[in-house]
């Protein structure tokens, strides 16, 4: 279980988190909402620590990961996968070997084996064969996304992270993209965070979805109890209201 | 009073921890050579952009200069009726002077700035977290074949300047204006004695060290997206050159 409590960050005097509380149960998928700006991706580059926080935890196992340094963590970012919000290849490496950097880096298999890994991740994720061969920079935004999906999962981690998975796909893209983080996750039961403004889309992904609102979670539940939460903070969020109030 | 020299402490503060924190970044990127993983593909991958691909720059910059080094010697030396020294006045300044510097900030200027660009985006576009994050330690990974290349290739590189300046002093102090061809290979054999080579090497692998220390340094800690990595490109040509010419006279005063 991944646990958090009372986490705090600022930057310049900016308070962004400001004593985040929640819990991520094994095995399940918790979801994140909130604005944008809100502190999303901040709050999960606390939880692989390349972010420390100015005050609270981040429990993995009982492992408090803000204190851990060197190899210690980075034997707890082997138990990781991330996917980056804006997909983070490697511009020197094509599609090929970015999908087989984890695997080259931290197996042993031989060339054969992660020749077929990556090619039926790719498939996978809908990209023809010939994908395969070229660079990041010939590549359009969701095709991006599908790569870094399919890197991201390549070595079946225990712990998934994913800053926005759907962002920037056409609907079926997307749609198809949540059909697979629910299909692998059927399958080798990772614990998932994703962080996503995708609504009501993401609710179909989701075991319990979190809201971020001014540096805290300002509501829990299930999908069913979000979605008839009280707060009218929730409510207008969720139902993509336009709020000319707020910052 | 005050007004002047507190801005000017804080100039130098800030500039002395600057310095500081490069010089253990420098350590720390050398030291992760000796760890494994060990990517000798990555070693020659940089090799091949720095050194290789600075190749016809500094082809084109050595025969200029020596070329310009023979006109202007021979124009000087004429006036004492030693012509006959023109090939160990041109190779001396090469192979003390010349050569490294001139390799130094051909590299910097072409490949430092691509160093600190290329690391720049990787920092503004996350890839240098994920590799963190894939428990792959970016220092190693990318800094440490950048550094690694740069003292394997700048001090190759300026064996071949060194060697097309005095070809192109050839071209110029022989062939168009008639010193005679043993004169300047034979003082060139007399006058160019060991410790003049050995501090060349030692001056062309300090600024090779230098170049990628800055570049690098630059990129990894580049901020605010892609301003940030034009700012941090643009500061990098300019201190490195600044600190090329620095250790230069230092060098020089210890190799005299
Ligand atoms: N490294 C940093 N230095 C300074 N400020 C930062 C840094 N990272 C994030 N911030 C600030 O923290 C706030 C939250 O940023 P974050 O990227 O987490 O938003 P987000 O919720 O992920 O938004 P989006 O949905 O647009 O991705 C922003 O105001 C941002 O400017
Ligand atoms: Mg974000």
């Amino acid at each position: 279980m991944i646990k958090i409590i009372d986490l705090h960050k600022s930057f310049n005097g900016q308070a962004v988190l400001d004593g985040i509380n929640l819990e991520m149960p094994t095995g399940k998928i918790t979801v994140v909402i909130g604005k944008s700006g809100v502190g999303k991706s901040v709050l999960l580059k606390h939880i692989i620590g390349l972010l420390k926080p100015d005050r609270g935890q981040v429990l993995i196992d009982g492992v408090d990961v803000t204190q851990l340094k060197g190899r210690k963590l980075q034997e707890m970012r082997r138990r990781f996968a991330v996917l980056f919000q804006g997909g983070a290849l490697f511009d020197s490496l094509n599609v090929f070997e970015n999908v087989a950097f984890p695997l080259r880096e931290k197996t042993r298999l031989p060339e054969a084996e992660i020749t077929r890994r990556v090619h039926e991740r790719l498939e996978q994720m809908n990209l023809s064969p010939e994908v395969a061969n070229k660079f990041p920079d010939e590549l359009s935004g969701g095709m991006k996304k599908r790569v870094a999906l399919a890197r991201a999962m390549i070595q079946e981690p225990e712990i998934i992270l994913f800053d926005e998975p759907v962002t920037g796909l056409d609907p079926p893209m997307s749609n198809t993209v949540f059909h697979l983080i629910n299909k692998t996750h059927d399958a080798s039961g990772y614990t998932a965070l994703v962080v996503a403004h995708d609504l009501p889309e993401v609710f179909q992904v989701a075991d319990y979805v979190a809201m971020l609102h001014r540096g805290r979670i300002i509501a829990y539940g299930t999908p069913e109890e979000i979605q008839r939460h009280q707060d009218p903070k929730v409510q207008s969020f969720i139902k993509g209201e336009v709020d000319f109030l707020e910052d | 009073m005050a007004i002047f020299i507190r801005p000017l402490g804080r100039w130098v503060l800030n500039w002395v921890q600057e310095a500081g924190a490069m010089l253990l970044f420098l350590l720390q990127g050398l030291a992760l050579a000796f760890v494994p993983p060990f990517r000798p593909r990555r070693l020659l991958q940089e090799i091949n952009l720095i050194g290789v691909k600075s190749t016809l720059i500094v082809l084109l910059t050595a025969a200029f200069t020596g070329m310009v080094l023979a006109l202007q010697g021979y124009y000087t030396l004429r006036k004492y009726g030693s012509e006959g020294a023109l090939g160990s006045a041109v190779a001396l300044s090469l192979i003390r002077e010349m050569g490294p510097v001139l390799t130094a900030l051909m590299v910097s200027a072409r490949a430092g700035s691509a160093v600190t660009a290329e690391i720049g985006i990787m920092r503004i576009t996350e890839q240098l977290d994920a590799l963190d994050t894939m428990a792959v330690n970016p220092m190693q990974y990318v800094v440490m074949p950048k550094l690694l290349a740069g003292l394997i290739a700048v001090p190759l590189l300026t064996a071949i300047f060194d060697v097309v300046g005095i070809l192109g002093g050839y071209l110029v102090g022989v062939v168009l204006l008639g010193v005679s061809s043993g004169a300047y290979f034979s003082g060139m054999v007399q006058s160019v004695v060991p410790l003049d080579i050995n501090g060349g090497i030692v001056k062309s692998l300090v600024f090779g060290l230098t170049i990628i220390m800055v570049a690098s340094f630059k990129g990894y800690y580049t901020e605010h997206g892609a301003e940030g990595v034009s700012r941090a490109t643009n500061q990098t040509v300019v201190l490195s050159a600044v600190l090329v010419l620095a250790w230069d006279y230092i060098l020089t005063s210890f190799f005299m």
